[in-house]
This record gives C-alpha cells, structure tokens and sequence, in this order.
C-alpha cells in the first residue's frame, strides 16, 4: 500500500513537472490568514480572474497561504524554487514576509513581484521589483499640495515604528527641498489610550500644517486629539489612511483632511488628466463587476497592477528563452528593468536596473474629507 | 511649560490613571486570592470595548458565542469529573444543564436585542454581562486544576490565555479599531483646561467602584472570604471557605472590572483587538507599586504611572513606553530592600 502510494506521489509529480515546463508558472504567497490576511484575501480575488494565458502561452497560477508568518512566506518561496519551478514569484502582501521571501528569489535568480512597499539593503534587491508606491512618491504629492496652500511649517505626529520613520525621513527630506521647515516631531503608537501631551506639544508649535502619520482607524485618534486642542491649521494624512475606516472612527472631525492615496481605488473621481484614470478605471469596474460594488481595494489593485506589468514584460522575455529555465527568469527580469514608463491602476511605473521602485511623481493623488466621503483636490 | 499645560497633562494623566487603577485592582485581587499573575486582565478591556462596539452597530458580538462555548467546556469539564468520581448520570447531567442555563439565557437576550439597537446604558449592561461571565469561566477551564501549581507555571498558563484571546478577538471584532459614542457629552472649560463629561464619568465609577470593593471585603461574607483565601489559602479550607469558588469569585469581578474599563476607555481612545495588553500591563506596573498586596498603593501607583505617562509624552513621546516600563525596576529594587527576600512558594 505505501508504495502504491508514493508511486503514485511520483508519477503525479512528473506529470506536473512536466506541465510546469510547457507553461508560464508563477507562485504567489499571500496571507490568506494572520494579521494582513485583509490584504491578502481580496488579491486571491483578483488572480482568480487572471486570463487563462499571456501572449499565448498557459498560464499557471500557484497561490499558497503564508499566513502572516515570515517563515512559513520564505518555506513557501523554497518550495515554489525547487518543487514548482516558477518563472516568477508573488508575494508577500505583508512587509515581514515579503522581505522574508527576498533572499529566496535571489538565491535562485527568480523574479519576485512584491506586494508591499518592504525596505531592502542595497544590492539586496536585484531579483525583487515592488508594486506599491514608495513613501517618497506620496511625500512628494504631499508637498506639492502644501506649497499650494502656501504652509511653511508642518509638525510631524506619527507612529514610533518602520511606518512612522520612514514617513518622517522621506517626508523631511523633499519638505526640505521646497523650503518647508519641520518644526516639531512627535510620537506615538497605535494601542496608545491618548495622544494628549503630544497633541499639546504640536499645536503650541503652532505650524501651518500637521501630518499625522497612521494608518486605518488608528490615524483618527490623534487627528481628534489634535482637532480637540482646537488646532486651526490643515491636517495632512498618509495613505495607509486613505480607507474608510479614517471616517468611520473621526466621524467629523477630520471633515477637512487632506489625505494622499494611490490612484486606484478613486478611479470615477480621477480627473482626465491623470495617467491612471483608464486603467484604474477598467480595474475597479471589473473589479466591481466580480464582487460587488464598493468592493474596490488597494491590494487587489496591486494584483491588477501584477497583470500589466506580466502582460508587457513576457512577450520581451519569450523572445529571449523558453519558460521554466534559467534564461527565462533572467531575461524576464530584464525586461521588467527595460519596458520603461508604465501606467498601472495605482499610477506610473518606470523601473530601472538601479531603481526598483519605480513609480513616477506623478502617481499621488490629495483627496479631501468632505462630508465624509472623499474629493479629488 | 507654563500652568495651563501642566494642568492640561495633569488632566489627562489622572484620566488614564483612574482606568489603570481599576486594572491594577482587579490585578493585586486575583493575584491575592489566586496567586496568578493575571496578564489577560487587558485582554477584557478590549471585549468590552469592542462588545459595545459591536452592539452599536446593531450586530451580534462574538463574545456571544465564546461565552457559550466556554460554558459547555466548563460543564463538560466538571461532568467528567463528576462522573469519575461515582457520582449517578442522572444527577451530573442535571447540574451541567442548570450550569448552562445562565449564559444560554445572556446569549439569547444579546442575540434578540443586539439587531433592536437599544440605549447606550442597556447596550453597556448587556455588554457587562457578556463580559464578566468570561472570568469565572476560564478559571474553571484553564486555571482551577492548577490551583496548586507554583506561580511560575501560573504564569505560563496566563501567557497562554492572553495569547488566545488575543487571537479570538481578532476573529470576533476584526483588525480595525472602533471608538465608542460618549455616555455623557458634556464639556466644562475652566482658562485652557477643559473638563469633558467622559473624564468626569471615569473618575466617578473609578472611586464608586474603589469604595464598593472596600465595603465588599470589609463588611460582607463573601468578601471576607475572599480575604482570608488570600491570606492563607489552607486556612481558609479548613474554615470550609472553597478556594475554587474563591477563584471564581476574583475572576468574575476582574472581568467585571476589566469590561468595565473597556466601556470608559472606549469613549476616549480608538480600541483595537490588541489595545487591551498594553493598558492591562500599565495597571500591572501600577500593581507592583503595591507589591501585588496593598490595594491603596497600586491605585496610588496607577495615578503616578498615568501622569508620568502624560509628562513623559510631552518631553519625549518617542520614549514614552520606555519612561513608563523602566520606573518598574526602581519600584522592584526599592520593594525588595525593604522588605528583603522572602519566598511566595511554600
């Protein structure tokens, strides 16, 4: 009986070996349970209505449930090098564990597409392009808005962790550059029962602008601690807010925010202007079409965004090599660092051999809290 | 930093402070009566918050359904016990079914009334009894056959439960947080500082509370016993004072402590599934002020932590965890010189 079996295992296993070489084979880590399986669960949707080949060749989808956990992410990525043999790796939606997968992928000289906006050591990130918007992209928007509005000043209100420095270091630095100054910088976290003193702190400062630097609900208690020590000024709010639940918790207190947010999940209020308005478009609306109105969101953007860059970069690569060798990742990656500017629903691509980051400035978009609901500024 | 600031800080220090006092309570009660050091004790905090947060969106909270599930454990639990010991089918099945009949009627009426959206008072009540059956019941499930253990594995066991219903409220309430709706929407300004209703609320229940708990140990039986479980568990015994009913007893009135905690702090801070460890291990910093023992001097221990809290935040907010968890060494050194070693284990 147990050889029967394991005589089974190996045939199956041939004959997916074999199936693997003929098509294009990706394998995706996503957290489907854990803390971030709300990222993870709505861009399982969005693969599941991936086309059934890219420039005629089959496509493979392997999408495996890393659960949060970095090492379950990195068993994941080892198993899809050695087992599945992918030409491309997905994942992770979570930074933890898509910094996990990292080594992986350049161990074995495969691509890995990551979900999130996750720091690497330089020269770590040869094999791994992002699709997220980098801090700075969205600073950028952020401080072309202030200069408008003509703010001088801003104080700095964010979370103590990676979020909260990174924001404030990319942020000082293109502030800088416009000549707006940084007058005071505060912290705090998100399980914080009040933000009070810090709040006290900012606004006796007194600047132009506060940017508060949280994400999801947790952005609305220091907004309300701010609004309530009566703070005149404009509120600012990163993207990681940019969610319904920023206006749920604030209810109207942050009516009058101003928030910076990719483009994709705003796509009818884009003006005609913006790079992104059509494929944001066609995204959300098939998005919609699938699962519901309303249903948009950030991360199954990033699945979407997955799909264009496939759909430019694989066509290049195939003329290269066949899938599922050596010569097919390489090139493939090739590719990605050459295809140039690219419009992705949540805006402007150009990834090159030193930066695999990529998006454009013009990618950010400021939208306002009116009545609680948001208004392209 | 001029008076209004210092007003202002002091303000919303002893705001916090007062929650904290009342977790620190509820902290030094268990551990007196039970010697367990009661991590979860946050972990309530969070369930009642987020149980009426729940309640006020017309939903049924989850909290329903691990009080049932708890409930049928620990009946479980005690039937087999109970049949092991020779005790007739008849009769055990009995008592495990009266045993289920409270939280099965707790359940149907939050599950009938949740989708009615009734006042906020009655959503809190109902929430309080949600929430405070929870105490006794995971004393009977995860601590009681351990009475006898040393502290230490105690407080492994704790480190487990926190663990879990860490886990089980990001299943029931979800990875954002909520904020509840005020119970009194009032503001008085005196200059800068500005009193709100909210505050005035806290500092109400927190002393109303702090004097029922005296009047409770000093001048009832129950309370007495309690009391003396604490004092000397062997002695209490053979006085015919039950430690296990002992252990439930503090355990219901922490979680009762715990949810209602949750319902003030609600109001004033955005809760998430995991807010509750946090302000839970404040109130137990605060606790060891009084050496795990005196219950003044942890809730003299809470104000003081809640106001350094508050300047701490104001001088350097990007150490203000650091301030506050550090005071505990001084505080233990200070503990052990004066009263020199002495063994918890006998």
């Amino acid at each position: 009986m147990k050889t029967f079996r394991s005589l089974g295992a190996a045939m199956l296993a041939l004959l997916t070996s074999l199936a693997a070489h003929a098509d294009i084979t990706i394998g995706i880590s996503l957290p489907l349970t854990g803390p971030a399986s709300g990222l993870g669960i709505p861009m399982k949707n969005q693969f599941a209505l991936f086309p059934q080949s890219i420039a005629g060749e089959k496509l493979n989808l392997i999408i495996l449930d890393d659960a949060t956990d970095p090492s379950k992410g990195a068993s994941n990525a080892k198993r899809f090098v050695t087992e599945d043999k992918v030409d491309l790796i997905g994942g992770s939606a979570a930074t933890p564990v898509a910094i996990a997968m990292a080594d992986i992928a350049a161990e074995a000289g495969t691509v890995q597409l990551m979900f999130s906006p996750a720091q690497l050591p330089p020269g770590k990130d040869t094999w791994s392009f992002r699709l997220p918007q980098s801090n700075a992209v969205m600073a950028y928007a952020m401080v072309e808005h202030m200069k408008k509005q003509g703010v001088k000043t801003v104080g700095f209100l964010g979370y103590t962790d990676a979020y909260g420095e990174g924001w404030l270091k990319d942020f000082s630095a293109t502030a800088e550059k416009s000549g707006i100054k940084v007058v005071g910088v505060e912290r705090f976290a998100r399980a914080d029962t009040s933000v009070t003193a810090q709040a006290l702190k900012l606004t006796s400062a007194n600047p132009d602008a506060i940017l508060i630097v949280a994400s999801g609900s947790g952005a609305a208690m220091p907004h309300k601690a701010v609004v309530e020590r009566g703070y005149k000024g404009k509120i600012y709010q990163t993207h990681a807010a940019a969610s319904r639940d920023l206006v749920r918790v604030g209810g109207k207190d942050v009516e009058g925010a101003f928030v910076v947010s990719g483009p994709a999940v705003i796509a009818e209020q884009l003006p005609d202007t913006h790079p992104s308005k059509q494929v944001a478009t066609d995204f959300v609306v098939k998005y919609e079409k699938a699962y519901g109105p309303g249903s948009r969101n950030q991360f199954a953007g990033h699945a979407y965004d997955t799909l264009v860059v496939l759909e430019k970069a694989i066509p290049v690569a195939l003329k290269k090599a066949r899938p599922g060798t050596k010569e097919f990742r390489a090139a493939l990656r090739d590719a990605f660092e050459t295809m140039g500017r690219t419009v992705l629903s949540h805006g402007v691509i150009n990834w090159t051999k030193d930066d695999h980051w990529g998006f454009t400035n013009e990618t950010g978009v400021i939208l306002k809290v009116v009545n609680g609901d948001w208004k392209v500024e | 930093m001029d008076f209004s600031i210092a007003g202002i800080l002091a303000l919303d220090g002893i705001t916090n402070g007062a929650i904290y006092a009342l977790l620190a309570l509820a902290t030094v009660l268990v551990f007196a009566v039970t010697r367990v050091i009661f991590i979860p004790q946050g972990e309530f905090v969070a369930y009642g918050a987020l149980t009426l947060a729940m309640l006020q969106q017309g939903l049924v909270p989850g909290t329903v359904w691990l009080l049932l599930a708890l409930a049928l454990l620990a009946a479980l639990a005690e039937a087999v016990g109970e049949l092991r010991r020779g005790v007739t089918v008849g009769k055990v099945a009995g008592a495990a079914l009266r045993s289920l009949v409270a939280p099965a009627l707790i359940a149907l009426l939050a599950w009938w009334a949740a989708p009615l959206k009734p006042p906020l008072v009655l959503q809190a009540l109902l929430t309080l009894a949600l929430v405070a059956p929870l105490g006794p019941l995971i004393y009977r499930l995860a601590y009681a056959r351990l009475a006898d253990a040393s502290v230490l594995v105690l407080l492994i066991v704790s480190v487990g439960v926190h663990f879990a219903l860490t886990g089980l409220a990001l299943v029931f309430f979800g990875a954002e947080g909520f904020r509840n709706p005020v119970f009194w929407d009032a503001r008085f300004q005196h200059g800068a500082v500005s009193l709100t209703g909210q505050a005035l609320i806290i500092f109400g229940v927190s002393i109303a509370l702090m004097i029922a708990l005296f009047l409770f140990f000093g001048h009832t039986l129950r309370g007495k016993a309690l009391r003396a479980t604490a004092v000397n568990r062997l002695g209490a015994r053979l006085m015919g004072i039950s430690a296990t009913g002992a252990g439930r007893l503090s355990f219901g009135l922490a979680a009762f402590i715990g949810a209602l905690s949750g319902l003030l702090i609600g109001a004033t801070t955005t809760m998430f599934y995991d807010s509750g460890f946090l302000i839970g291990l404040k109130g137990f910093v605060a606790a060891i002020f009084g050496g795990l023992a005196s219950y003044p001097a942890a809730a003299l221990g809470a104000v003081f932590v809640g106001l350094l809290e508050s300047v701490g935040s104001f001088w350097a907010s990007a150490f203000k965890e650091v301030i506050v968890f550090t005071l505990i060494l001084p505080v233990l050194l200070w503990r052990s010189f004066q009263h020199g070693h002495h063994d918890d284990e006998e």
